[in-house]
């Protein structure tokens, strides 16, 4: 579904993702783990166009990324999810519902918003409250349910677990897992809790300075003590 | 009571007419962070644009359409060649750019249309209007004004609320990035701001023009005045510019009727002063403290 091969990126003269392939296959929830600055977020940013790429390709349902505009992504079914923060909070709610829904390219109806609103009951109770007043986790809720407006085929998720209450995280977890299950989404997740990202996720993709330190399902990580003494801190 | 009447009413349409280039400077900076100090010469060459069909023998109405469309596409123009390369640096570059087409604009305009006093039509009557046998300083085309600038509010009101459009520009001039990801064409937006922006200020330069003599630089003193009010208003709410004009339109007609005319600029300074004192972020900002 997404194929990342030899991705190169930087800012300068960092050389912040360093020939990164990996794969994430459709229906699947796909982690991306690793310290920080491991090159998680640099990832993210470059797979959905924010950070122009040095030399590697993106490829995502057989469109090649590399020459599309970030505004591109979502009418092709790809949504990127940034932290909590990034709920708009100058408009309301149901605006920043709105707005995602927009993204697909035709007018979200009332059916879509309730839609949402079901998966996450707190954001009916505000759905007119300006997105400011939101508590950290009704943000994640946000932007989360924004994204997944515009109808999406996979969501890249950055850090969803960030600054949030453990069960908070869980919660958002168990909708992802529900939603790969019924709606046949796929996911890639890009965490840096990682035991509560290999709880979720299918298969994981360690990062570590930039370069693919392990690619393997999700249990067999979770299973190797050395890798993850080494890399993922628990 | 009579002068007092005559006072506030006359405050009132010279109030709405800051409103307007007041709303031209908040448009651009809510969207963009910039200062738009070309505002005036912008409006200076549409005023002209207008003048010239006027004096070529067409209507006033054909001249408003051709200022208003010029406007539009001279603010599209303006933020696409000079603003964009600028644009996601450092605000200061793109303030510094205005101040140089601030220059340029005004050389321009008085070379294409000549450094000298010229008279401008009114499209309704400029004499006051008889109410039994005194006469009140509202003119027809005072109506006009404060009609016009109403309008103009309202619609840009309702294209901000309820509009997807509307919708899509709020969300790029709060939050760029995120609104890429969501879709939106974000220097797209940025370029229909600033004409809208610049199709508000020929309204305006229309509306300060009308029934009195232009001159390349006849628009800088009100500019002036439209940015106090702006600044009143807290700079990015389009209902404060609206207040600040109205505020500072009916305070400097007091000061002119009651205290002297020679005070006004005295005066603006003055209520300046006094709001950014009492409430830094203006009448009705939201902009938060931050470092420059």
């Amino acid at each position: 579904m997404l194929e990342v091969q030899s991705l190169c990126a930087g800012y300068g003269p960092v050389r912040a993702l360093d020939g990164v392939s990996f794969a994430a296959a459709e229906g699947q929830v796909t982690a991306v783990l690793g310290a920080n600055g491991a090159g998680k977020t640099t990832l993210l940013r470059t797979v959905s166009r924010l950070h122009q790429a040095r030399s590697g390709s993106v490829r995502f349902a057989g469109h090649d990324l590399s020459r599309l505009p970030a505004e591109r992504l979502p009418a092709l079914g790809l949504s990127h999810v940034p932290e909590g923060r990034g709920v708009i909070t100058e408009l309301t709610v149901e605006e920043n519902l709105r707005l995602g829904g927009l993204g697909r390219g035709s007018r979200p109806t009332a059916a879509d918003l309730d839609r949402v609103y079901d998966l996450f009951p707190p954001l009916a109770e505000r759905r007119d409250a300006a997105a400011t007043t939101l508590s950290g986790g009704e943000r994640q809720m946000l932007v989360v349910g924004r994204a997944l407006m515009a109808k999406p085929t996979m969501l890249l998720l950055d850090e969803p677990s960030l600054g949030l209450a453990p069960r908070v995280v869980a919660q958002i977890f168990d909708l992802l897992r529900t939603l790969v299950r019924e709606q046949g989404l796929s996911v890639l997740l890009v965490e840096q809790n990682a035991r509560s990202a290999l709880s979720v996720a299918d298969r994981g993709v360690v990062l570590n300075l930039g370069r693919v330190v392990a690619d393997e399902p999700a249990e067999v990580l979770a299973g190797d003590t050395t890798l993850r003494h080494a890399y993922l801190g628990f | 009571m009579q002068q007092f009447l005559n006072t506030a009413l006359s405050g009132l349409t010279l109030g709405m007419v800051y409103a307007a280039f007041a709303l031209a400077l908040v448009l651009i900076f809510r969207a963009t962070r910039v200062v738009n100090f070309a505002q005036a010469p912008m409006a200076i060459v549409t005023t002209f644009i207008a003048l010239t069909i006027i004096d070529d023998g067409h209507s006033y109405w054909l001249a408003f359409v051709a200022a208003l469309a010029s406007g539009l596409v001279l603010g599209a123009v303006i933020e696409r060649v000079v603003i964009r390369p600028v644009e996601g640096k450092s605000e200061i570059n793109a303030v510094i750019l205005t101040l140089g087409l601030f220059i340029v604009l005004h050389g321009v305009a008085a070379v294409v249309f000549g450094n000298r006093f010229r008279s401008f039509p009114a499209p309704f009557g400029i004499r006051g209007f008889e109410v039994g046998d005194t006469t009140i300083a509202l003119t027809g085309f005072g109506v006009f004004q404060i009609v016009s600038v109403l309008v103009v509010m309202a619609l840009l009101v309702l294209l901000f609320r309820f509009t997807d459009l509307g919708l899509r520009m709020r969300a790029a001039a709060y939050s760029p990035e995120v609104s890429r990801l969501l879709g939106v064409r974000v220097g797209r937006m940025l370029t229909l701001g600033w004409a809208l922006a610049s199709l508000v200020g020929s309204l305006a330069g229309l509306l300060i023009a009308g029934g009195s003599l232009v001159h390349p630089s006849y628009m800088d003193s009100v500019v002036v005045f439209g940015f106090v009010a702006a600044v009143l208003g807290g700079l990015d709410s389009p209902v404060g510019a609206v207040v600040g004009g109205l505020v500072l339109g009916l305070s400097l007609s007091f000061v002119s009727g009651y205290v002297g005319s020679q005070l006004v600029a005295l005066a603006a300074l003055l209520i300046l002063v006094l709001v950014l004192t009492l409430r830094p972020g203006g009448l009705f900002g939201t902009a938060q403290e931050r470092r420059v």
